[in-house]
């Protein structure tokens, strides 16, 4: 695959080839856009992660520590609506999706590298809506918007609010588009579905909800907005409405939409688990149909977020049974990331320490599902921190980890340059620590039955509180060392090589950091998804028979 | 800290659940960090363990069907265990005291069936069953006791139905867990669970402005239902009911709605009524004049008072029967 020294000359990596703000503004470049959203993530992370700190913080005492009940309401509400669909619903998608899927396909670009610009744009405009309405005053809803409280009980900014997060699925149905599309028309010749690297399974299955679940999400805000204005009952009792059937669109959006936030990591880890297993993925059709299966089970458990809402009782039976259902297909990606390390060669490097962080955490996070899918348990266990601390293991625990694996290992094909290794396992290590510190003593505190969005705490809870304050210290550090050695290493990073860990995949068959135009010459793929024996002997004629399943 | 007390039954039987969901749990994650450090001992690039030459890659579809089996069977049994607590958990026993609760931002309101009132407080006697009769005048709170693992959402302009036998004496927390603003941290409280004797003398002490019975009279009379709706004293032509149909032994009773259904009258079937107008139930068919809606005229508490009354007329059907009757309709 190495380009003849002619065409090398030619070949300018996308990142240096014209530094003007304007290129980068009006780039239809998948890798720049990538590099775009993955600059407005950061920056909504970290407006996230002050509102986190600032809770953890003002939970240090039983009175509260710092803010006003009020402020404390705003803070929790602006926490998760920033990390929601400011961070964990694009996360991986458009930042490693955006920048790989091309080149995991073989393709110069997406199928529609304009509409991926202007997905973009709609993500900074939503942001900044968002944000607006955050500093204008702030809303005191909770990221659910539940009915009535958000419409006839708040002096907050609702409506903008509302009005980004309208606009931010609307950048969410163009990238699925786009992905949906590319993944279909624009695989390299020989590249079938069953040898598609895993990662886009994962991604085509995010697609897919962002396609189905995102409309309906916006037709839920669109009738809140309606009901505000022209005073059309819709979810209003006082008006005639049910404020029931706003829980139901509410969660037929936003319990698919978790399967968005976390199937893009299950994609990730396994890729790393690959890699750094040097072994093809144990089980790749069950693994590449658990994604499929997860995202269209998902759609059908969004009542087990209603167990003690007041829906019926054979609802409630029927969804129970389905939550169960939906988490076998997660059961199985972890048995086979396991099958996967047995027999393989292990390399302990930074993306599969993350990697094994997910698995881990991922499984508690799964494991405390299951307390949250029977019914008995849900009783007593939901809407306290137990609740709180089973999401944050999927969505910190397992996607943040996934996150930060998929930027460690991809980092050197994103920038040419290496992060140091050292400091990449050090913060992986704190990550793992920081988070199980911060998340596990809300189990208990959820068992006694402290109950989230409390501003203040019956002083019994104050001792698990305060340990929980301390994880998220740690966390922070987790999280700022990154930032601080990934912007070094962008300027002072060892130069990388094409492929710095013998990983199988077209990405690693370019130039670190890719040229413009991804592949001089269009690739051929001949070989199974993480063919290593071709690989390791590349003079060697391809198998006949499939390596794997 | 102290552990959380088990002050039910029901409570128990949940803590077991919970203990069972623990042990699998620990083993699963026994099993996967398990493996996880045993691959990496002996799978470690310089790992000094000799690999022999196994390798599994081509039998694996028989660990797949292995391990989805397992893991099916294990989940559908926990299914049934928990679902099936859930079900006979929330059948409520006939007999029930029915106390009122009504949320409003950010304090609990609670009137007893004698017409005792308080805020904030809950008192029940030990070893009776209870039921709470649950509405709000404002938002979605959530009526939550971690002692008797039990809790409800709250929802305006409807009731919601929570029941239970407290076995231990003592005083106990209960919280609202819906977030209903700012002052959601706020709106808690103290259950307090007294023996049967005890509760008799609180009841007895706190001072009750004539029953709950009493109180929905006088509103049966002063909104003008007594006009329409026959009530032995108050109705001159006893036998009347051209315009309205007779609340007298209509609570508890089936009634036939317009599309054919069989309708039982209880607490929530009353109170959607007065409030939405009779016919959104379809069971207006045959009379010439509509019932004009009591929204915004009649207060939570007025309709908990008014339903009391109404239960009075149905001397035969004790408040037991409205009690199953709520769950059948609101299932739980």
């Amino acid at each position: 695959m190495a380009p003849t020294p002619g065409l090398q000359i030619m070949q300018r990596s996308y990142l240096w080839q014209d530094g003007t703000v304007r290129s980068w503004l009006l780039t239809t470049d998948h890798k720049r856009i990538a590099l775009l959203y993955m600059a407005s993530i950061t920056a909504f992370f970290v407006l996230g992660s002050f509102g986190a700190a600032l809770i953890r913080l003002h939970l240090i005492s039983p009175t509260g520590a710092i803010l006003s009940d009020e402020t404390y309401s705003r803070m929790f509400t602006m926490h998760g609506i920033v990390m929601v669909w400011l961070f964990l619903v694009p996360s991986i998608p458009v930042t490693l999706g955006n920048f790989l899927v091309p080149l995991m396909l073989g393709a110069k670009d997406l199928a529609f590298p304009r509409l991926n610009l202007i997905s973009w744009y709609l993500f900074i405009m939503a942001g900044a809506l968002v944000v607006y309405g955050l500093f204008r005053g702030g809303l005191e809803t909770g990221w659910t918007f539940y009915t009535p409280l958000s419409t006839d009980y708040t002096q907050g900014r609702v409506l903008p609010v509302v009005a980004g997060v309208f606009l931010s699925g609307f950048s969410s149905i163009a990238t699925g588009v786009n992905f949906i599309i590319s993944i279909h028309q624009l695989r390299a010749p020989g590249l079938t579905w069953y040898r598609l690297p895993l990662m886009l399974w994962a991604l085509y299955a995010t697609s897919v909800i962002f396609v189905l679940a995102t409309p309906v999400l916006s037709i839920t805000l669109l009738l809140l907005a309606f009901e505000h204005f022209f005073h059309v009952g819709v979810f209003d009792p006082a008006l005639g409405g049910d404020p029931l059937l706003f829980q139901h669109l509410f969660w037929f959006y936003s319990h698919p939409a978790v399967y968005i936030m976390i199937l893009p990591g299950m994609g990730v880890v396994s890729e790393v688990v690959s890699t750094f297993c040097h072994k093809p993925v144990f089980g790749y059709r069950f693994v590449a149909w658990s994604s499929i299966s997860i995202a269209a089970i998902g759609f059908l458990v969004w009542g087990h977020h209603m167990f003690v809402a007041g829906t019926s009782l054979y609802a409630a039976v029927v969804f129970s049974m389905l939550s169960f259902l939906v988490s076998v297909p997660s059961a199985i990606k972890v048995f086979n990331w396991l099958g996967t390390m047995h027999g393989g060669a292990i390399r302990l490097d930074a993306p599969m320490l993350y990697a094994m962080g997910f698995i881990g955490l991922f499984t508690v996070g799964g494991l405390t599902g299951l307390f949250l899918a029977s019914l008995a348990s849900d009783v007593h266990l939901t809407q306290t921190y137990f609740v709180v601390a089973h999401f944050h293991y999927i969505m910190v625990g397992g996607m943040v980890s996934a996150y930060f694996a998929g930027l460690h290992y991809w980092w050197p094909k994103i920038t040419g340059r290496m992060y140091p290794e050292m400091w990449g396992r050090t913060a992986a290590a704190l990550l793992f620590f920081g988070f199980n510190l911060t998340f596990f003593p809300q189990f208990i505190l959820g068992y006694e039955g402290m109950p989230r969005r409390y501003a203040t705490y019956p002083a019994q809870f104050q001792v698990l509180n305060v340990l929980s304050s301390a994880g998220a210290s740690i966390l922070a550090l987790a999280y700022i060392l990154p930032l601080i050695y990934f912007t070094w290493a962008l300027f002072r990073g060892a130069r990388a090589t094409d492929n710095p860990w013998q990983a199988t995949g077209l990405e690693w068959r370019i130039s670190s950091p890719p040229p413009v135009e991804n592949f001089i010459t269009p690739p051929v793929v001949t070989h199974e998804a993480y063919d290593y024996a071709a690989l390791d002997h590349p003079d060697a004629a391809p198998r006949a028979e499939a390596p794997h399943v | 800290m102290n552990w959380l007390p088990e002050a039910s039954a029901h409570a128990s039987r949940v803590d077991i659940l919970l203990a069972g969901l623990l042990l699998i749990s620990l083993a699963v994650l026994g099993l996967v960090f398990g493996l996880m450090m045993l691959n990496i001992i002996r799978f470690r690039v310089g790992s000094r363990v000799p690999v022999s030459a196994e390798t599994v890659a081509h039998k694996s579809w028989r660990f797949e069907i292995g391990w989805t089996a397992t893991t099916l069977a294990v989940f559908f049994a926990l299914f049934v265990w928990a679902a099936r607590l859930y079900v006979l958990g929330f059948q409520p026993p006939p007999g029930a005291i029915q106390i009122y609760v009504t949320g409003k931002q950010w304090m609990w309101k609670v009137q007893y069936p004698g017409g005792q009132r308080e805020i904030n407080a809950l008192h029940v006697p030990l070893g009776r069953p209870v039921q709470l009769l649950l509405t709000s005048e404002d938002v979605i709170h959530d009526f939550s006791i971690p002692v008797l693992r039990i809790k409800h959402d709250v929802l305006p302009g409807r009731y919601q139905s929570l029941w239970f036998i407290a076995t231990q004496a003592g005083a106990f927390r209960f919280y609202c867990t819906q977030f209903c603003g700012i002052g959601h941290s706020r709106m808690t409280g103290t259950l307090i669970v007294l023996t049967p004797t005890d509760y008799a003398n609180w009841l007895g002490r706190t001072p009750a402005s004539g029953s709950l019975a009493t109180k929905g009279e006088a509103l049966f009379i002063h909104n003008g239902c007594s006009g329409c709706h026959v009530s032995q004293p108050y109705a001159p032509d006893a036998d009347d009911t051209s315009r309205a149909p007779s609340m007298v032994g209509l609570y508890g009773s089936e009634i036939t709605g317009a599309d054919g259904q069989h309708i039982r009258v209880d607490n929530a079937f009353l109170h959607d009524a007065i409030l939405h107008i009779g016919p959104a139930h379809g069971q207006a068919a045959g009379y010439a004049t509509r019932m004009p809606s009591y929204r915004g005229v009649l207060g939570e508490e007025d309709l908990a008072a008014l339903i009391a009354y109404l239960q009075t007329l149905s001397p035969s059907r004790s408040s037991g029967m409205g009690v199953s009757a709520v769950s059948a309709r609101k299932g739980n």
